[in-house]
């Protein structure tokens, strides 16, 4: 394992970072209305966050991933590496397959969360929220192998949507029907090649496309082109994919979970078990960081749980307190939206044991919701439900349907 | 074959616990990677007919407690000195010799009469951290009934310090020995006692915060009864190792010389035993490391089977050592300026003030050797005739300080490094390089490669309040027990620490067998 | 009010107004920042306090003087970022004319040219870091929880008495206790983490997270600032610490300027002392404190005048007040030995000059925010360890590290119109040159230009630019604010000196050995820096043994 880079002029200008779609996207932003995603210029919204949502669920939608955390791992110890580092079994991943995974500290709470895209016998490219290089490298003290940030070299987009494979058919992607979800393929595109993976934060039909920087452009407006004639591509920004990825279940960093590197108070950070993720841990393939950890607490019983709720009314519950019997606090709703596609007020919430498993009745939501400058309290019912809240058929159909 | 019990490496640790586990009935096999067993508690051969200790040459910390349950005096430890003088020589005449509380020679009145006083207070505070040694630290959390007694029992060990000596232990505990000994003193070759003991062997300076901690160390020894007294074992250093060894030969202990072990073989966080590098596999309930804890879960047990968090925790050790060793085949016994008969019998610390001694650390901050080292010298043929040829002697000395890693590596600076010091030497007695038969230079690189010291660290591990108790090696291995069950450590990366003292042998082996009794 | 810009200055005629027969309340020797936050807090709960000051102007080293027309200097401390908010809201400061404006960024010039950037922003610091080492910026990540980590257990100590371990008694075992849970609830693995923060060395620290030299050295510069100990000494991981866990409205480790310079935080103490009917009076040196039977009954000044007073608390540091102005023959015999082993040692020195406008360095744009930020040239911790062992030997540092600001570019209170003023802090300078030679001679000038020649060295214009500057060894910084050796702490921030052991052990509960004389100065637990803590506590204590209902500093801005 080695590490070293040359020192690059000083390019550093105090103010957000670029991504290689910006000369696109920043015109279509008429109300500079952005999000601070790890310092990139990366959009909130198009000016209307309900009409990108639709564009998720009824056509296709486009968000500009590029500030998205990648790093490149490869050598002969890859695999030894990851399976030390992730709780999932890497060894079955095969090349040309994506795993969705968590990696923990010794105490076995969760680091963060990310893909990882097997793209050889001894190559992957993990994609993640936080930056995550000082803990691999930590981790792979004693591996043969090395690890690269590539954020800055590959760039991504996000296509999600029912009419996502009829866009990249048009596109003139060879045989892309055949790709299955959680798999990756390298597809020829103009002079070069782009790579499509079959995943996504929407838990629709969609796929996320990476290229070097200098294919951006082209490809950005290729898939405008492509997308014409299917209801157009829409540029989304990160609202309206937070909606999908509410309804599909999906948890996010700093929202659901702290990252537990990142905890300065003791007891914050969460195990993978705490947050409903325990088909990532397996404990029959050989050790990783967090295992004996993560046995005593299967031995000992989890402090706390995450799960799903209907919440009455139609108010949004995002960081209400939760009651039980209407007295006791016994957690909170760590992300709420009011589902447009199944019209109901939704949550993820994390429960203090034994609420969530044993105690699953009489929960209340305290809800203060503003109306024209006059604050009600609402004590709204929640019921706990089984994620995801909505969960089309054509997620998961190969070859999938045209709409 | 099948043991209860395998040690990896015959050090003194290694040793002692091999002789504790074979007390309690078990079958015990040591595995030693080199041909001569004893780590860095040796002797050598230097040239045909000289012999003097590798390594460690004084015996001051060996616990009482082992020299008894183990009858090493009958298993042929003897002592062709049991409590030495030093003598600080500037180099100019000026000397000061000193045993126990009385002090001769270059000093004031004033201080004379103030060092036994001193002197006394320093034992007293060293005294009352004596019951630490023999026991397993407790953890900082999720202790039981029995650490809770434990760390009660320290509490009031200190406690019963009495106020004024309590306060003055708070207060020395972290300082450096340059104030300290300003504090008390104003002659220079006093300070120079002083803090000589506080440095040696640890890669700090006089100012270096925390020195003083490495001095109360040294003086929770109480050999032969007397605390703070320095012994001189008979045939040198190798003499304690060979009655540690007898003393686990007789009660069955095996001893495998030349059997580098690859590997520890782990399997669902369990060790069940080791691979040699001959590949042959040998099963064991138990394993216990003599080697640091660096080699022990990386290189023997691998990554793969640790926590990175631990691992790293791992690496975080500090333990880069400053401090070389220089053995000499004197052809007659030198003439060190200012040193009497009775001087050259014991212990001479070469350096005119603490102030030179600072001066000598500040080079090994910048990857360089001092050209005025401070040395600690003994002359054993002097009390131990044997060791050299008649009339001839062997002398070994210390060599503070020379860094781990120098500009462009120790094989090509060996040489030059070499003659420096021999210059040095010179100038305290002079006419020494004449008598020269045969050198023996041990750089930290060596010590390393040779004894298996990490970072060429006497003490597996500088000994500092982080790297102490509850923290030694680590947090998560502190009670001698690994996060790999059935793997023990036992060496002087563990608590207490280095020094030929063998508690951290004895302790583990009380930890194997606690777990064999929960069981 | 004299000449002294903003300086206020009681006049004769309040002196020779004083009645003899007076027995005040309390009086506070020294009107340094702490002395008048216990003035304050005492003044406030009604007692009748008069401070006593030895120089015409109050503020000790927080103070704001001007020697060159046109210029205010903030002579000796510069910056601000520990001072308490707690005392900031309970003394109503605001009300008195403090503001303290933060100020982000800053820049270290490497001796190649090249350039590293700090920034306030995290993700654009991050990038910066980058530049060097993509490691490092990752790392960033990890030591600023694991400081901030430390910080947030450091912080409630700092307005809490410290229990004497070695007593029995109900309230130190209930203290202990106390430090016991609060230390428990850092969870088995930040407990070992804090404990190494007590004992490691800055460099072994920052070793463990960063391989870049620059990043290295622009951390490690907290950890030796105003102490006698290189980056390499263990225990400067706690000096870091220390400089890190002031805030400013809860953005913790943020750094800000006093406007109008520091002597506005002793403008508004005073103020609010007076407004409470506190008197100030300065040009009166204390000679001794005098004692009747063991107890303190006021003080002697040096101008023959004597003072009465039930409570004398002194703020000088504890060497100058047990060695100077008590009498040696009312103190335990073991006190006096460890008042005169209490380690004070000077190791900085300060340069204030007067610029014609603002430096161009080199590599730099004009505009650049780094520029309104902390200034350095110490690219390696190896240079500043070399720093330190010139002092060892008793000679400044040939290659300094200095902590270089130019405040005019946020506060224009300072300069005139388009000047500058540039402060100037120098680590290491010893208060004794072991050549011999007085700071009082050409040496002081010798050491100016050893400064002056490394800013020149990177700014092509500025010598051009520098209308006037005013140097100030340890040993002027001992003359004027009487601080000893020149230790801007008051007694060095190591382990041996620190909590229950500060400023000596058995006395940390800031009562003398003296009945009704106290301490309040940064000697006192929980140390130096522009704080104000160690004045609270003493007032603290002191309300506590008059049995006056007492105020609770402790409600922590919380971080």
């Amino acid at each position: 394992m080695n590490y070293s880079m040359k020192i690059k002029p000083d390019t550093v200008r105090v103010g957000l970072k670029p991504t290689p779609f910006i000369d696109r996207l920043r015109p279509l932003n008429k109300f500079e209305s952005l999000a601070y995603w790890q310092g990139y210029w990366s959009p909130a919204d198009f000016g209307n966050p309900e009409r990108e949502y639709f564009a998720i669920r009824n056509t296709t939608s486009v968000f500009d991933l590029s500030p998205m955390t990648k790093y490149r791992i490869k050598g002969p110890q890859a695999e030894a590496f990851l399976q030390r580092l992730m709780t999932r079994n890497i060894a079955k991943l095969k090349p040309g397959r994506v795993a969705y995974t968590v990696w923990c500290n010794d105490e076995g709470k969760v680091i963060d969360d990310g893909t990882l895209f097997r793209l050889g016998p001894q190559e992957f490219r993990l994609c993640c929220q936080e930056h995550q290089l000082f803990w691999l490298l930590t981790s792979a003290a004693g591996f043969d192998v090395s690890i690269h940030d590539e954020t800055d070299e590959v760039c991504g987009l996000s296509l999600q949507g029912p009419t996502s494979y009829s866009v990249l058919r048009a596109l003139g992607l060879a045989a892309v029907e055949t790709l299955k979800p959680f798999e990756l393929r390298d597809f020829s595109f103009g002079p070069g090649s782009i790579m499509v993976s079959r995943t996504g934060f929407t838990g629709d039909l969609g796929y996320e496309l990476w290229c070097a920087p200098g294919q951006a452009l082209p490809l950005w407006d290729a898939l405008q082109s492509a997308g014409r004639d299917f209801g157009g591509v829409e540029p989304i920004g990160s609202t309206a994919l937070d909606m999908a990825r509410i309804e599909a279940g999906f948890i996010g960093a700093h929202l659901d979970f702290m990252p537990a590197d990142q905890a300065v108070r003791a007891g914050r950070a969460a195990s993978p078990f705490e947050l409903n993720l325990e088909w990532l841990v397996d404990f029959n393939k050989g050790h990783f960081t967090g295992r004996a950890a993560l046995l005593a607490e299967q031995k000992a019983g989890s402090k706390r749980c995450l799960v799903a709720v209907d919440i009455e009314g139609n108010k949004p519950a995002n960081h209400a307190l939760i009651y039980h019997r209407k007295k006791t606090e016994v957690g909170h709703i760590s992300s709420g939206i009011w589902s447009p596609t199944a019209k109901r007020n939704i949550g993820l919430a994390m429960l203090q044991m034994p609420y969530g498993k044993s105690i699953t009745s009489d929960l209340w939501a305290e809800i203060y919701v503003m109306r024209e400058l006059k604050w009600e309290k609402r004590m709204a019912k929640c019921t706990i439900v089984k994620a995801p809240f909505f969960e089309p058929a054509r997620r998961r159909a190969t070859p999938p349907g045209a709409y | 074959m099948s043991y209860s019990h395998i040690v990896i490496g015959a050090g003194h640790n290694g040793l002692t616990c091999a002789a504790y586990l074979a007390k309690s009935g078990a079958k015990v096999l040591v595995l030693e990677a080199r041909s001569q067993p004893g780590g860095a508690a040796a002797t050598e051969e230097i040239a045909p007919g000289y012999r003097v200790s590798s390594c460690a040459h004084l015996l001051y910390q060996l616990h009482p407690r082992i020299m008894l349950d183990l009858a090493l005096d009958r298993h042929g430890l003897e002592f062709s000195a049991k409590n030495i003088t030093t003598t600080v020589l500037a180099g100019d005449g000026a000397a000061l010799t000193m045993l126990d509380g009385k002090a001769t020679g270059n000093i004031s009145e004033k201080d004379a009469q103030n060092w036994p006083i001193f002197w006394a207070r320093m034992k007293k505070i060293a005294r009352h951290l004596q019951p630490m040694l023999l026991m397993s630290p407790p953890r900082l959390a999720g202790r039981d009934l029995s650490q809770n007694l434990d760390l009660l029992k320290l509490g009031w060990s200190i406690r019963s310090l009495g106020r004024e000596d309590m306060r003055e232990f708070l207060r020395i505990a972290a300082m450096n020995v340059y104030d300290l000994a300003a504090d008390y003193f104003d002659s220079p070759l006093i300070k120079v006692r002083i803090s000589a003991d506080a440095v040696l062997g640890t890669t700090l300076g006089p100012r270096s915060p925390g020195s003083v901690l490495s001095l109360l160390y040294k003086l929770t020894g109480a050999l032969n009864g007397v605390q703070g007294a320095m012994a001189l074992p008979k045939g040198g250093m190798g003499a304690v190792s060979g009655a540690l060894l007898r003393a686990g030969a007789v009660r069955g202990v095996d001893l495998r010389l030349g059997q580098r072990v690859r590997r520890i073989i782990v399997a669902d966080g369990k060790a069940s035993g080791v691979e040699t590098d001959t590949g042959e596999i040998i099963e064991a309930a138990n394993v216990i490391s003599n080697a640091d804890i660096a080699k022990t879960m990386v290189s023997m047990v691998g990554a793969q089977h640790i926590d990175a968090g631990f691992q790293r925790d791992v690496s975080k050790i500090r333990s880069k050592g400053a401090t070389a060793k220089l053995n000499l085949a004197l052809s007659a016994l030198p003439n060190f300026t200012g040193a009497d008969a009775q001087a050259l019998a014991g212990r001479l610390l070469l350096t005119e003030s603490i102030e030179q001694i600072e001066l000598a650390f500040n080079p090994a901050k910048y990857g360089q050797w001092s050209k005025h080292p401070l040395l600690e010298v003994v002359i054993p043929s002097v009390t131990d005739p044997a060791l050299a040829p008649a009339g001839h002697h062997v002398l070994s000395a210390i060599v503070q300080y020379a860094p781990y890693q120098v500009e462009s590596g120790w094989a090509s600076q060996r040489e030059p490094f070499q003659r420096d010091v021999m210059a040095h030497l010179e100038h305290f007695a002079p006419g020494i390089g004449a008598s020269v038969v045969g050198t023996d230079l041990k750089t930290p690189a060596d010590l390393e490669a040779q004894f298996g010291l990490p970072g060429g660290h006497w003490h597996h591990g500088e000994l500092a309040i982080d790297q102490l108790l509850m923290l030694r090696p680590v947090a998560g291995a502190a009670r001698y027990a690994t996060p790999v069950e059935n793997l023990f450590l036992c060496g002087a990366g563990c608590h207490p620490g280095g020094g030929v003292m063998g508690a951290a042998g004895y302790n583990a082996a009380r930890a194997v067998l606690a777990k064999r009794q929960a069981a | 009010m004299n000449q002294l810009s903003g300086v206020e200055v009681a006049a004769p005629s309040v002196q020779s107004s004083l009645r003899e027969d007076r027995v005040y309340d309390a009086i506070i020797i020294g009107a340094g920042h702490n002395g008048l936050v216990t003035a304050a807090y005492l003044a406030r709960a009604g007692l009748d306090v008069a401070v006593l000051e030895k120089n015409p102007h109050i503020g000790g080293a927080a103070v704001s003087l001007s020697l060159y027309e046109g210029w205010t200097y903030s002579n000796c401390s510069y910056v601000c970022s520990l001072f308490r908010p707690e005392i900031m809201r309970d003394l109503e400061l605001y009300k008195h004319g403090l503001q303290i404006i933060p100020y982000e960024g800053g820049m270290t010039m490497m001796a190649n040219g090249e350039r590293f950037h700090t920034y306030y922003d995290h993700n654009v610091f991050r990038q910066e870091i980058a530049r060097f080492s993509k490691k490092d910026a990752d790392a960033y990540d990890a030591y600023s929880t694991a400081v901030m980590k430390m910080c947030r257990w450091i912080k409630p100590m700092l307005l809490r008495t410290p229990p004497d371990p070695t007593s029995f008694k109900p309230r130190d075992i209930a203290e202990l206790l106390y430090l016991g849970k609060h230390f428990a609830s850092l969870g088995e693995r930040d407990m070992g983490e804090l404990v190494r923060f007590f004992t490691l060395s800055i460099a072994d620290f920052l070793d463990e997270y960063f391989e870049t030299d620059v990043v290295k050295a622009h951390f490690a510069g907290s950890g030796i600032i105003g102490t006698a100990l290189g980056p390499y000494s263990p225990g400067t991981a706690y000096v870091l610490l220390h400089h890190y866990m002031g805030d400013i409205d809860g953005s913790v480790g943020a750094w800000g300027f006093a406007r109008g310079g520091m002597g506005s935080v002793s403008k508004a103490l005073a103020g609010a002392f007076k407004s409470h009917g506190g008197k100030i009076l300065c040009d009166s040196e204390v000679a001794q404190i005098t004692t009747q039977g063991g107890a303190c009954t006021g003080v002697l000044l040096t101008n023959g005048n004597v003072l009465r007073a039930k409570k004398v608390i002194s703020n000088l540091d504890v060497k100058r007040t047990f060695t100077k102005i008590v009498k040696p023959d009312v103190l335990p015999e073991n006190f006096l030995r460890q008042v005169n082993n209490f380690k004070i040692r000077g190791s900085s020195g300060k340069l204030n000059i007067a610029l014609g406008g603002m430096p161009i360095f080199d590599n730099v744009p004009s505009e650049h925010p780094s520029l309104r930020g902390d200034l350095h040239f110490t690219d390696s911790m190896a240079r500043m360890e070399r720093g330190y062992d010139d002092w060892k030997e008793g000679r400044w540092s040939a290659d300094p590290y200095v902590d270089m600001l130019v405040p005019t570019q946020i506060d224009p209170t300072m300069a005139p119109p388009g000047k500058h003023y540039m402060s100037v802090f120098v680590q290491y300078a010893p208060p004794t040159l072991s050549d011999g030679r007085s700071w009082d001679g050409p040496a002081r000038d010798e050491f100016a230009q050893t400064v002056l020649n490394q800013i020149a060295s990177q700014s092509p214009n500025f010598r051009d630019l520098v209308l006037h500057y005013e140097v100030r060894s340890p040993w002027d910084i001992e003359r004027e604010t009487g601080l000893t050796e020149g230790n801007i702490f008051q007694g060095e921030l190591t382990m041996d000196q620190l909590i229950f052991n500060r400023p000596i052990p058995g006395y940390a509960q800031f009562r003398a050995p003296v009945r009704n004389l106290y301490m309040c100065g940064s000697s006192t637990h929980p140390g130096g820096g522009v704080m104000g803590a160690p004045g609270a506590n003493a007032a603290r204590e002191i309300l506590r043994d008059l049995s006056i209902r007492n105020f609770d500093p402790r409600q922590e801005a919380e971080i």
